[in-house]
């Protein structure tokens, strides 16, 4: 008995096949179908790993394409299967720090992993990994470049939130001959404020988790750590953590 | 439709620019409104009334006048419409929610100012609210400062009277108000030439509380445990009130009720079963924003009650009727209006303390706090809301949104969400 968890995002699908425990994950691009890519990863999944379909008893969708997923038993919100997925990597979880690519987000969780609450940053690009990647662009390198060029140097402070203006403010450091490096860490740091702000609203109890893209940053995590004077927890995959959510709830679906 | 051109030249309506207005907004209640499953017979007179919303009831308003009538329009629940029905005119609720006219109200106002004042003062430089422009009188009020101090640019369109409206409810405020009532009063008898009597002002107390008793026993059918009516169609009815001819308004909602009623006994309801039942409270909208509504009905919700002033607070509580003075009068209205728990005031624990009562009242599984954008005294008070609801166990989601359609993607989700986390929470209590 199998159940499948299908996250559609706008950037990448992602779909767990489930039995209790992870039996296999794939991730591909979404393309411009997000329809398209989600039919393709649940036969991925099937093809795979020689899996009758009929032995799938529940698939679940997830992520802004679920509304496209027509196949599916049940589509559920990300926030719900991040929470869902999160805790079941690991029990001890109570809040979740999540920096995609368009929003972030942060989750808190009872002891049975259910949502208690939840805090999304308002329909800006501000904090998320989209303000990273455009000033990224801005010092000519990639995303995953940030963290090596920013590593052992003092952040230059950059003061405003907003992506419009912070672009400006950095032409102008660079400008003034700040070096690559520094803002490189100021980058950083900036959206570590934003998270340390989003964390700040809700009380945080037992263990954090650190998911997202942007959770690959290892000196975002250390400016985060020190702020909060906590450490937090970044799994493995942190990516397929929504699709693995939703696997996990068709799995409670199922009379077993 | 009958053709009103002419009374709308009359009014010195922007024509053209009305026509626009007049173009999207049947499509976009028909999107909302008329697409909803297993309505109440009785909602056909509230269609009729927005198809006419620009036509009979300003033809009304029109003939009003030519009778030697006036027209006072209003923007806040603080002002007793009583003293003006009681000089024989007519009071008309004239807040704007529609982004249609924000563009124009940002033409004489800054960016960051709540939605709703921005439409009301493009609703009227624009030229395109027939209410605005039926209006011999505006009533303003010190509530917020945004509100404050776009009387002083309304005034230069149609002239203003502002009441000053206490912002806290000590011994001394009720004496204030009191004495703002009265000066209210002298300049209504002055603009209408009507005088203000005992009897006069009994009747108009006695007619307005019937208002309120129907309105109390509409939203009392929402407390059944399968509604018989949509939170989006119970919006739509206290927002008509605001404008609608009173006995007219009061005899078809009497009407609505004994069917919803009816509908109860047998067990008909317009959401399916466990749908999450929804406390709204904030800000006021004002006709046509169904925004929040609308989104939380076609995410899986139902609104089963509105703390807002397009709400609750629009109607609980009734005057003292049966006075032997004006004197007498004057206090129960003092007593009544000063009662409202609006977040201009500080402090406003009495606001937290209807939340709670009404979320028990109405047997909500959650709360949504909506506030419009850049309207501080309600942002700054979700705090101690918060506070005072997490206290009591009861869950609660903060959107802030303006007028503006892009924003709905988002929300949706996060209502989704918070309505499978009820839906959790109540699952999880049944074990
Ligand atoms: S929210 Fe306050 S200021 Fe606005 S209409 Fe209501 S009572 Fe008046
Ligand atoms: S919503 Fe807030 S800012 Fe807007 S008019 Fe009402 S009190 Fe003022």
């Amino acid at each position: 008995m199998y159940t499948i968890g299908i996250d559609t995002g706008s950037v990448a699908t992602k779909g767990v096949l489930f039995n209790g425990n992870i039996i296999k994950k794939v991730i591909i691009p979404t393309g411009w179908s997000p329809k398209n890519a989600s039919k393709q990863v649940y036969t991925l999944l099937l093809e795979d790993n020689n899996v009758d379909k009929n032995k799938v008893k529940k698939v679940v969708g997830t992520g802004y394409g679920r509304v496209s997923m027509v196949f599916a038993d049940k589509t559920v919100t990300e926030i719900t299967c991040h929470a869902k997925g999160a805790y079941f990597i690991n029990n001890n979880i109570r809040t979740i720090l999540d920096i995609g690519g368009q929003d972030s987000k942060v989750i808190s969780l009872d002891e049975y992993g259910n949502v208690r609450e939840f805090f999304m940053n308002d329909k800006c690009a501000a904090g998320t990994g989209r303000f990273l990647q455009v000033m990224a662009n801005l010092l000519e390198g990639d995303v995953n470049d940030l963290d090596k060029l920013a590593e052992g140097t003092a952040p230059k402070q950059i003061s405003s939130m907003c992506t419009v203006f912070a672009e400006s403010e950095i032409v102008s450091l660079l400008a003034n001959g700040a070096s690559k490096e520094s803002i490189a860490a100021g980058i950083i740091q900036s959206i570590a404020n934003r998270a340390v702000t989003l964390l700040s609203k809700t009380s945080i109890k037992g263990d954090i988790a650190f998911t997202g893209g942007v959770a690959k940053s290892n000196i975002l995590k250390k400016y985060i750590e020190s702020k909060i004077k906590k450490n937090i927890y970044t799994p493995n995959d942190t990516q397929i953590i929504g699709a693995l959510g939703a696997a996990v709830i068709g799995w409670n679906m199922i009379d077993k | 439709m009958a053709d009103y051109r002419e009374l709308w030249k009359s009014l010195d309506m922007d024509l053209e620019k009305h026509d626009k207005l007049c173009e999207v907004l049947p499509e976009f209640y028909e999107d909302v409104y008329l697409s909803q499953k297993n309505r109440p017979e009785g909602m056909n007179y509230y269609n009729f009334v927005i198809s006419e919303v620009h036509g009979l009831r300003i033809k009304e308003l029109d003939d009003h006048k030519q009778n030697g009538g006036k027209v006072l329009g209003t923007f806040c629940v603080f002002v007793p419409d009583e003293i003006i029905f009681s000089a024989d005119a007519i009071g008309v609720g004239l807040c704007g929610g529609s982004d249609f006219w924000v563009p124009d109200g940002e033409k004489v106002l800054p960016r960051n100012i709540c939605p709703l004042i921005k439409a009301s003062v493009g609703a009227k430089i624009s030229g395109t609210c027939p209410y605005f422009q039926s209006a011999d009188m505006l009533v303003g009020e010190t509530t917020c400062d945004g509100k404050k101090k776009a009387w002083e640019i309304l005034n230069d369109y149609t002239p203003i009277h502002v009441m000053d409206l206490p912002q806290m409810k000590r011994e001394n405020d009720k004496k204030h108000w009191k004495d703002e009532i009265k000066l209210f009063m002298d300049k209504v008898e002055e603009l209408t030439g009507n005088k203000i009597t005992e009897e006069r002002l009994n009747n108009a107390i006695k007619l307005i509380n019937r208002k309120r008793r129907v309105l109390q026993r509409l939203y009392n059918t929402r407390k059944a445990d399968k509604l018989p009516i949509s939170g989006k169609d119970a919006l739509l009815i206290t927002q008509i009130a605001f404008y609608d001819d009173l006995e007219r308004f009061i005899q078809k909602t009497e009407e609505l009720c004994d069917e919803l009623e009816r509908r109860i006994e047998k067990g008909v309801g317009v959401f399916p079963e466990n749908t999450p039942r929804i406390l709204v409270t904030g800000t006021p909208m004002a006709i046509p924003n169904w925004k929040i509504h609308h989104l939380i009905e076609t995410s899986g919700g139902s609104v089963v009650c509105e703390e807002t002033c397009t709400g609750t607070r629009y109607f609980e509580n009734t005057v003292k009727e049966n006075n032997k003075t004006l004197d007498e009068q004057i206090d129960a209205l003092t007593d009544r209006y000063l009662n409202i728990n609006c977040a201009c005031f500080t402090p406003n624990e009495g606001r937290i303390d209807d939340i709670i009562r009404l979320y028990k009242e109405y047997n909500a599984d959650g709360v949504i706090y909506n506030t419009l954008s850049f309207c501080h005294t309600y942002s700054v008070e979700y705090k101690k809301v918060k506070e005072a609801l997490d206290k009591e166990g009861i869950p609660v989601m903060m959107i802030e949104s303006d007028y503006s359609l892009q924003d709905s993607g988002q929300i949706k989700t996060r209502l989704e969400a918070f309505f499978e986390m009820l839906k959790e929470r109540k699952s999880a209590y049944a074990k």
